[in-house]
């Protein structure tokens, strides 16, 4: 009998599953279940680009790409970034292609990071930094950012974070769960602490469209940041195409060598027809992108009101596709609220505690669902809270 | 944002709460603009888009082509007030092209029914000089909304 505890490596057995997953196990074959869980837009792919990856196999591109990605698509991918964001990045030597924005944070921390390096993380944010750090032998650190707060992170704690083995600062921004955003004077003051620290900012921007009044500013943007940033971001969230499993991730030439080095060994490229849907999107997606942005922002402003106007306070998330509203005075845990509102109303959010400290008392709920659906949540929320006096 | 109208445009189901949520408005704001939109015709009626090939009921529709000699002084309009006056006609349009100048579209529980419409009652109709009926065999899309079903893909979960 082989005894695969013993065989396989211990980090990662000690890494926890995520919190989400039982919510999705009891929700299945659960009838008339709602989830407000999955982190995931509800669009399907606009028509044009399925169109352009349909193309390209017809034309019978199916070999690999260059090891980086498409020229055409690198260069669509500089265009937009300047375009968007203000960005400028070279094709050649400062884009890399990568299997959606999370192979790009795994190779960025990969190439990074030395065993007891330190990294910075806000919490609450995506599941995957953690653990990814961890996998690397190094510490992930996380600070807890505040309601009070609208959920940025500020410099006093990112100073109080910084010690001497502090490599790496994450910042998930647009942030999920939260919602929450970083403007530019936030970044700023970021920025003061960074300046003249050989810390490198990992900016995980993958619902940098996703912004709902002020545009979304990127930390390679602020003044002496851009040596010190790798922008990671990706098709999913911007163009709804999380299935097609393509990113990019942009940063200091050295950097993305070595990236690509390391990529080439475990990936050799992104999936060819998604790079040739992917250049659709970038050259003819911003209508797209608006309108989904303008479909989502009047189900945030649903949801928010909803459950403010029974009783939960919820900050008013300014970014991304999701809720985070504030369940204390319910007396329950995170937890304890999440597994009742789905056995009792058969709806699934996520308990704020499964994305780090600082999550609990919250929950998350995605508003990427249809107002039918929303509007049901809310009904049977209004039961619950109701059951619960 | 979307606005008020592209709102109920996309679904006039919204209640006025639903819709002041949305769009950060009070209730009474919106029921205000929407009566004021009702009022000025800018919002003309509320419809639903039904598959009626999913019922019982028979149905068809047909897309006629109506060519018209133009009235002095009063262009197509006259005419066009002759043809949308009868309960049958679903949709006319003045078209561009010089194929032919009105698309009149109609429904009816039987094709009898319709070439009843037009040899009785449309192409009678003083200055109309021609028309061409085409059946609808099937409809796929109306109103951005989808007739076929969508399959929808494997339930899948995520960690996100």
């Amino acid at each position: 009998m082989m005894d695969y505890g013993k065989i396989m490596c211990r980090r990662v057995q000690d890494i926890q599953p995520s919190g989400i997953r039982k919510y999705f196990d009891m929700l299945q074959g659960m009838e008339g279940g709602i989830s407000l869980g999955i982190g995931e837009p509800d669009f399907v792919t606009p028509w044009h680009i399925r169109d352009a990856g349909i193309y390209s196999l017809e034309k019978g591109f199916t070999k690999y790409t260059p090891n980086a990605g498409l020229s055409d698509l690198r260069q669509a991918i500089a265009r937009y970034l300047e375009r968007r964001f203000g960005l400028g990045y070279a094709p050649i030597g400062q884009i890399l292609v990568t299997v959606g924005g999370s192979e790009g944070l795994d190779l960025t921390f990969r190439c990074l990071l030395e065993p007891g390096d330190e990294v910075i993380v806000p919490s609450p944010s995506f599941v995957c930094y953690g653990p990814l750090v961890s996998m690397l032998h190094s510490v992930p650190v996380m600070v807890e950012t505040k309601a009070e707060n609208d959920f940025r992170l500020t410099a006093d704690e990112l100073r109080a974070a910084i010690t001497p083995r502090t490599k790496v600062l994450v910042l998930p921004f647009p942030n999920n769960p939260t919602g929450g955003v970083m403007g530019r004077a936030d970044l700023e003051a970021l920025a003061e602490v960074l300046r003249g620290t050989d810390i490198m900012v990992v900016t995980d921007e993958i619902y940098a469209e996703l912004t709902y009044g002020q545009r979304h500013v990127s930390m390679a943007a602020i003044p002496d940041m851009y040596e010190r940033t790798v922008v990671v971001n990706g098709f999913s969230k911007a163009y709804s195409m999380t299935g097609w499993r393509l990113g990019y991730v942009c940063g200091p030439k050295p950097l993305i060598a070595a990236m690509t080095k390391l990529h080439q060994y475990a990936i050799m490229s992104a999936p060819t027809t998604s790079q040739y849907a992917a250049i659709e999107a970038l050259d003819h997606g911003d209508g797209d992108i608006e309108a989904m942005r303008d479909e989502y922002d009047g189900r945030r402003r649903f949801l928010v009101d909803g459950f403010r106007s029974l009783g939960l306070p919820c900050f008013e998330p300014l970014g991304a596709f999701y809720t985070f509203p504030c369940i204390k005075s319910t007396g329950l845990t995170s937890e304890q609220f999440c597994d009742r509102f789905l056995a009792e109303q058969r709806v699934a959010v996520i308990p704020g505690s499964a994305f780090g400290p600082g999550g609990e008392g919250y929950v998350r709920a995605n508003y990427a669902a249809s107002m039918h659906d929303l509007d049901e949540v809310l009904k049977r929320l209004e039961r619950f809270l109701k059951s619960l006096h | 944002m979307k606005d008020l109208l592209q709102l109920l445009e996309d679904d006039s189901t919204l209640t006025h709460a639903q819709l002041a949520a949305m769009t950060g408005l009070t209730q009474d704001e919106v029921s205000e603009a929407v009566a004021g939109y009702e009022r000025d015709r800018i919002i003309l009626g509320y419809k639903t888009i039904v598959d009626w090939d999913r019922t019982h009921r028979e149905s068809v529709t047909a897309l006629i082509e109506v060519s018209v000699t133009p009235q002095r002084g009063e262009g197509f309009d006259r005419i066009a007030q002759r043809i949308y006056q009868y309960e049958e006609v679903e949709s006319l349009y003045l078209m561009s092209g010089g194929a032919y100048d009105l698309t009149v579209i109609i429904s009816g529980r039987t094709l009898k029914e319709v070439a009843h419409f037009v040899g009785e009652k449309l192409a009678p109709i003083e200055g109309v000089t021609g028309t061409a009926t085409h059946f609808i065999l099937k409809k796929y899309k109306e109103k951005h909304l989808i007739f076929p079903v969508q399959e929808a893909q494997e339930e899948r979960f995520v960690f996100e």
